[in-house]
């Protein structure tokens, strides 16, 4: 098991203005780890301090042992927003394929290499029939299984996902996170994933880190989803009750959504 | 010279004469060119930045005509320097269309104060705006071939990651893509050819090649390399007819490319419509949040 991220006292915000301060944490390969929070948080903030995209104001970062730096093929990303064309009818392959040599300038020469793996990564996610599909006559669930494999085709040692279950009903939302949970045990990848609902998430969590209030909360599950830690992230009584399927509700919040 | 059936004999006719080869020359160029460059505007919607940087370039070839050198040059300095200073200002800002909007109108008006002040007043203005294919010389299309390896060069160089940061930005910056880069070297791409294509369609016809052919040919292909070449072939065979046609009778070949992939336009959609199957792939409202880009969420 080797570390993929490692954070002290990190800091991080916009031209100068702090978000959340004091994010201590580490992320092995293999965890599967949930950023949870309201909106307004930071928590895109914290994958593009990982993504090399922003610079923390303050503490240490280290993404494989080094500075982040943007451009790292040992990271899959994908962002919150996806801007689909429907007048195009481009076809899943040609996006996942990207994924691999989009970056590559010039013509391509191993045009058939990116293909075939284009093709395995799109088997991996299950999603090897669509491959063919124009991605503006796809489903929801179905586009977030084809930016999945445009993560993962670079064979990626960490994967961040930026809540990719915001649009999904809660059928799709369960698929999809069976799915990443495979994709974290079979690869043996770091996975980090932001969401707004603790509870469909809490079957497959390692790690949660959850930012409030400028503040950053980390541990398993059970440890950070205790009133004593929500009270102390919002400085506000908070109570965290159990319903007899496990799941959480998080009472004291006003617009929070853990509670959904 | 009048149109017979034997087609063999009317090309022989058509080709002897020197305008007609420069013509066909210069129009198979700038058709490939407009095909190919046209399907990355309609990707990046960039279709009425395209417009701009032709009618910032007219008020340049306008300039260029009263002081005596030639329209291109002056056509290529506008639609270059009016596209990059758009492109840097209206970065990523959603009142892009607003400024586009400004310096265009502002542009067209210089052109025209240009054009007024030349005593070769209405033929010039007619051919800047709506393309003169029948005057083009030696030097023009020697020129053209030029800006054609020049955007041909360019545009393999700039492929994939232009196709990348088209269809996916955040995930091209994420990977390390320098994406304001490769977006001005397009926008400079797109200025050449602009100033090229003018020459065919015009100032104000300039979609007639670099948009509508493109968008015609996303409704029938899903693999950007086939959609590229339908594009270009599109206005190939348009530019061809268009030319052929405007050879046997008095109006002009830009209304004949401009009525042929309009109606090509409109029945393709219209065809498509019925022979496409979406099946279980249809679309329901949570697809639509998530494909129109809105932040639903947060």
């Amino acid at each position: 098991m080797s570390t993929i991220v490692l954070a002290e006292e990190l800091a991080a915000g916009y031209s100068g203005k702090t978000i959340w301060r004091g994010a201590t944490f580490k992320v092995d390969s293999g965890d599967f780890v949930a950023i949870i929070g309201p909106n307004g948080a930071g928590k895109t903030t914290l994958f593009r301090v990982i993504l090399g995209l922003q610079q923390q104001l303050a503490g240490s970062i280290r993404v494989f042992g080094r500075e982040p730096e943007r451009g790292s093929p040992r990271i899959g990303y994908v962002p919150q927003q996806h801007v689909v064309d429907e007048e195009s009818h481009l076809e899943s392959l040609e996006l996942v394929r990207l994924g691999l040599s989009g970056r590559e300038w010039g013509f391509s020469l191993r045009s058939h290499d990116d293909r075939d793996a284009a093709l395995a990564a799109l088997g991996s996610v299950g999603g090897r029939e669509l491959a063919h599909h124009p991605l503006a006559e796809l489903s929801g669930g179905e586009l977030q299984r084809i930016f999945l494999a445009e993560a993962l085709v670079s064979n990626p040692d960490l994967l961040l996902l930026d809540e990719p279950l915001s649009n999904l009903d809660m059928r799709r939302e369960r698929d999809l996170l069976r799915l990443v949970n495979e994709v974290v045990r079979s690869r043996n990848v770091a996975a980090m994933l932001i969401a707004h609902n603790i509870n469909p998430l809490l079957p497959y969590l390692d790690k949660v880190i959850y930012m409030a209030n400028g503040k950053v909360a980390i541990g398993k599950p059970s440890e950070v989803f205790t009133s004593e830690s929500l009270s102390a992230l919002y400085g506000i009584d908070i109570e965290v009750l159990h319903d007899s399927k496990g799941n959480l509700a998080i009472v004291g919040i006003e617009g929070h959504h853990g509670d959904e | 010279m009048g149109f017979s059936w034997n087609i063999i004999a009317d090309l022989q006719q058509i080709f002897s004469l020197q305008f007609m080869q420069h013509a066909f020359e210069a129009g198979t160029m700038i058709a490939i060119i407009a095909g190919i460059v046209g399907y990355f505007v309609v990707l990046r919607r960039s279709t009425f930045v395209a417009h701009a940087f032709s009618e910032i370039g007219f008020a340049g070839a306008a300039g260029a005509i009263l002081f005596g050198v030639p329209a291109v040059v002056g056509m290529l300095l506008g639609s270059t320097l009016g596209g990059t200073s758009i492109a840097v200002l209206s970065r990523r800002s959603s009142h892009r269309d607003v400024y586009v909007g400004i310096v265009l109108a502002f542009a067209l008006g210089i052109g025209l104060l240009f054009l007024s002040l030349y005593t070769g007043y209405a033929t010039e203005a007619i051919s800047l705006l709506f393309g003169e294919i029948l005057g083009i010389s030696a030097l023009d299309v020697a020129r053209t071939l030029l800006f054609t390896i020049v955007i041909l060069a360019g545009m393999a160089v700039l492929y994939r990651p232009l196709l990348f940061s088209s269809l996916d930005e955040e995930v091209a910056e994420a990977k390390g893509l320098p994406t304001l880069f490769i977006g001005i070297a397009f926008l400079l791409l797109v200025a050449v050819a602009v100033s090229i294509a003018v020459q065919v369609t015009g100032v104000l016809l300039i979609f007639s090649l670099m948009v509508t052919p493109a968008a015609t040919a996303q409704h029938l292909a899903s693999r950007p390399s086939r959609v590229i070449a339908i594009s270009a072939g599109i206005s190939l065979a348009v530019t061809w007819l268009g030319l052929f046609v405007s050879f046997y009778q008095p109006y002009p070949a830009s209304f004949f490319i401009t009525a042929m992939v309009f109606v090509l336009y409109v029945l393709v959609r219209l065809f498509h419509r019925r022979i496409r199957t979406p099946g279980e792939h249809r679309t329901d409202w949570r697809d639509r949040v998530l494909r129109s880009g809105k932040d639903y969420s947060s």
